[in-house]
């Protein structure tokens, strides 16, 4: 069985985002890349189902990106694919989901894949699409936001979730792709034995030219902070002071201290 | 501008978020007509085109069939856009319309603005302005980002039907995992976020519970990792709550996060960061190393 993962890096989101020279996006200067989170579910279930599968299945991880994502193919690796495809692209942060899904397209379609897996999102764009247009671009079988997954090599049993913690139960017939939710798994951390073992595993780099054949169909206009409309009141300093300013407000604003 | 807004419906029943769809469409200026795969016992209370396909035929979830119907009525409408939730039944079937239309999708509007719809973006920490460049588009909303408009009336039904099979299959819903704990009824909650760092630090937030006399709250990947019990979570996954006091403790303020307590009387945020979105709903955020700053609060309110 071909297992496919696409993943993402994206900044670490606890950073602050300036907008760049064009304003249309963030500055990547002084941010941290890491794996989407949503990705790393992915990456787990997919090395999963390799372990259930043995050497009867392969893994291939993606990342379109520039050289940086270098690093988080090389962690998918760690956590047990089998190799990585690095499809070099300084711009990709700049296309919309429509590009980055025909490019992941192209290069999935005729490599026979049974089954691919990507994130439910990306947390910075997070428009939720990648997934399920790969899906509509290739003709197969997609379901999204699985917290649940079991593959018998013929069907995948998946559990979706929904608004307010109800599931649906769905069966779908492979090839399939699906998009995982937090929560799906528990994702592993690599081991030193392991990311020592990635090392040598294969890393093929694709230039981004070769796959990409259509413009964007969405523009971003601006990029900006949101308007404050909270009217909270913002307190720093030193803790002990703090304690006694919170304190003080909240005797003053609720009825439960008195 | 002409809008074919797409509802919701779940076990048998009609979605009140639907009427958010008009909410929104009120706000574009649009002309509308509904989609749904639904029942004629639960017709949404609208005067306008409503197509029509049967849930017992065509399920509740199929989105395969659901896209083929959903195309099916833009054509017969021309319309100019196609509305969902931004919801678990939205994201899955707007980009295969958007597919088969070859039309931009706009994803989780937040707003409406003169040169396009506003999005947020980094877990809601900034905003985006997206312009479709395709003739026709697809938009999804975020829940609870526009009013419900419930116009009253009675819809004229177009029925719909569609050939073809699908490649999935619905076998059912599960229930959610039972609440052992009702955080509905408590006046403090009192939240740990991943901001917490360890397992090992959910007494530092229990105990400042306990000292408040309130109960523990957890945000959902503090829940993933099996820090908290899943009745403890609060959001769109878990409970929604409207205590007298919140307090937020390295929770950033995701979106899903604010659905399930943003009508707390008072919110109390305690965070590093001072930029965290949980800032724009939070009455007090107090920037602190919540490691330090929560023990000091409970020893104080123990005195
Ligand atoms: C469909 C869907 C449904 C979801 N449902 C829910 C739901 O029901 N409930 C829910 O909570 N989430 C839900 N989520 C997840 C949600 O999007 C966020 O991922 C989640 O809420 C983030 O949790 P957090 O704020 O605890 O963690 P993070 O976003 O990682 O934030 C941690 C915060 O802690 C702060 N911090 C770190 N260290 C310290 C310190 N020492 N002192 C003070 N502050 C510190 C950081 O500045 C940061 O702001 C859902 C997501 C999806 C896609
Ligand atoms: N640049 C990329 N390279 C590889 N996979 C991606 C990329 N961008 C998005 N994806 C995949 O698509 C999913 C959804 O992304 P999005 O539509 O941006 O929310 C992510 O979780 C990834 O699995």
């Amino acid at each position: 069985m071909k297992i496919l993962v696409c993943i993402k890096q994206v900044p670490d989101l606890e950073s602050r985002f300036k907008p760049n020279g064009s304003k249309l996006w963030y500055d990547e200067a002084d941010l941290a890349f890491r794996m989407n989170e949503y990705d790393e579910y992915a990456v787990e279930q997919a090395v999963r189902l390799r372990e259930q599968l043995g050497d009867a299945a392969d893994v291939t991880v993606l990342s379109i990106g520039p050289d940086r994502v270098g690093e988080a193919l090389k962690k998918a690796m760690a956590m047990g694919c089998d190799r990585a495809v690095h499809i070099a692209d300084p711009d990709a942060l700049l296309r919309d989901p429509w590009q980055i899904a025909s490019i992941i397209a192209s290069f999935a379609g005729g490599r026979g894949f049974d089954l691919i897996f990507t994130g439910m999102q990306s947390q910075d764009r997070g428009s939720a699409q990648v997934g399920v247009l790969v899906a509509e671009l290739l003709g197969i079988s997609c379901s999204t936001t699985l917290v649940g997954f079991a593959c018998d090599g013929e069907y995948v049993i998946a559990k979706r979730e929904l608004e307010g913690g109800i599931k649906g139960v769905v069966k779908l017939r492979l090839p399939a792709l699906v998009t995982c939710q937090l929560g799906l798994n528990v994702p592993r951390y690599p081991t030193l034995p392991n990311i020592m073992k990635a090392k040598r595993k294969e890393l093929l780099v694709i230039p981004v030219a070769e796959l990409l054949a259509t413009g964007p169909v969405a523009a971003t206009v601006s990029f900006h902070p949101p308007m404050r409309k909270g009217s909270g009141m913002v307190l720093e300093g030193d803790v002990s002071t703090l304690v006694e300013q919170v304190i003080g407000i909240l005797k003053e604003k609720t009825a439960v201290l008195r | 501008m002409k809008a074919l807004l797409v509802g919701e419906y779940r076990e048998g029943n009609l979605l009140d978020t639907t009427y958010e769809l008009f909410g929104f469409a009120d706000q574009l200026g649009a002309e509308t007509a509904l989609l749904l795969v639904g029942s004629d016992s639960r017709l949404p209370a609208w005067v306008g085109t409503l197509y029509l396909a049967d849930a017992a035929q065509y399920g509740e979830y199929n989105p395969e069939l659901h896209t083929q119907l959903v195309l099916e009525a833009v054509a017969r409408e021309s319309a100019d856009c196609v509305v969902f939730l931004h919801s678990s039944y939205g994201w899955d079937l707007a980009p295969r319309v958007a597919a088969g239309l070859k039309a931009a999708q706009v994803s989780e509007i937040i707003g409406i603005r003169e040169e396009g719809f506003e999005v947020g973006c980094c877990n809601g920490k900034m905003r985006r302005t997206v312009k479709p460049a395709t003739p026709s588009c697809v938009l999804t909303i975020q829940a609870g980002a526009f009013p419900q408009l419930q116009p009253g009336g009675s819809p004229t039904i177009i029925r719909m039907e569609t050939a073809g099979s699908s490649s999935l299959e619905f076998m059912g819903y599960e229930p959610a995992e039972a609440k052992e704990l009702n955080l509905t009824r408590a006046e403090v909650i009192v939240t740990a976020g991943r901001g917490i760092g360890k397992k090992e630090n959910v007494p530092l937030i229990a105990a400042l519970a306990k000292a408040l006399g309130g109960e523990l709250g957890a945000s959902r990947p503090v829940v993933d990792a099996g820090w908290v019990p899943h009745g403890h979570q609060v959001g769109t996954t878990g409970q929604s709550v409207s205590p007298k006091l919140y307090v937020a403790c390295g929770v950033s303020g995701a979106i899903q996060h604010l659905a399930g307590m943003k009508k707390s009387e008072f919110i109390l945020a305690i965070n590093k960061d001072k930029e965290a979105p949980i800032g724009e709903v939070a009455d007090l955020l107090v920037v602190a190393d919540l490691l330090q700053f929560v023990p000091a609060l409970t020893a104080r309110l123990a005195k």
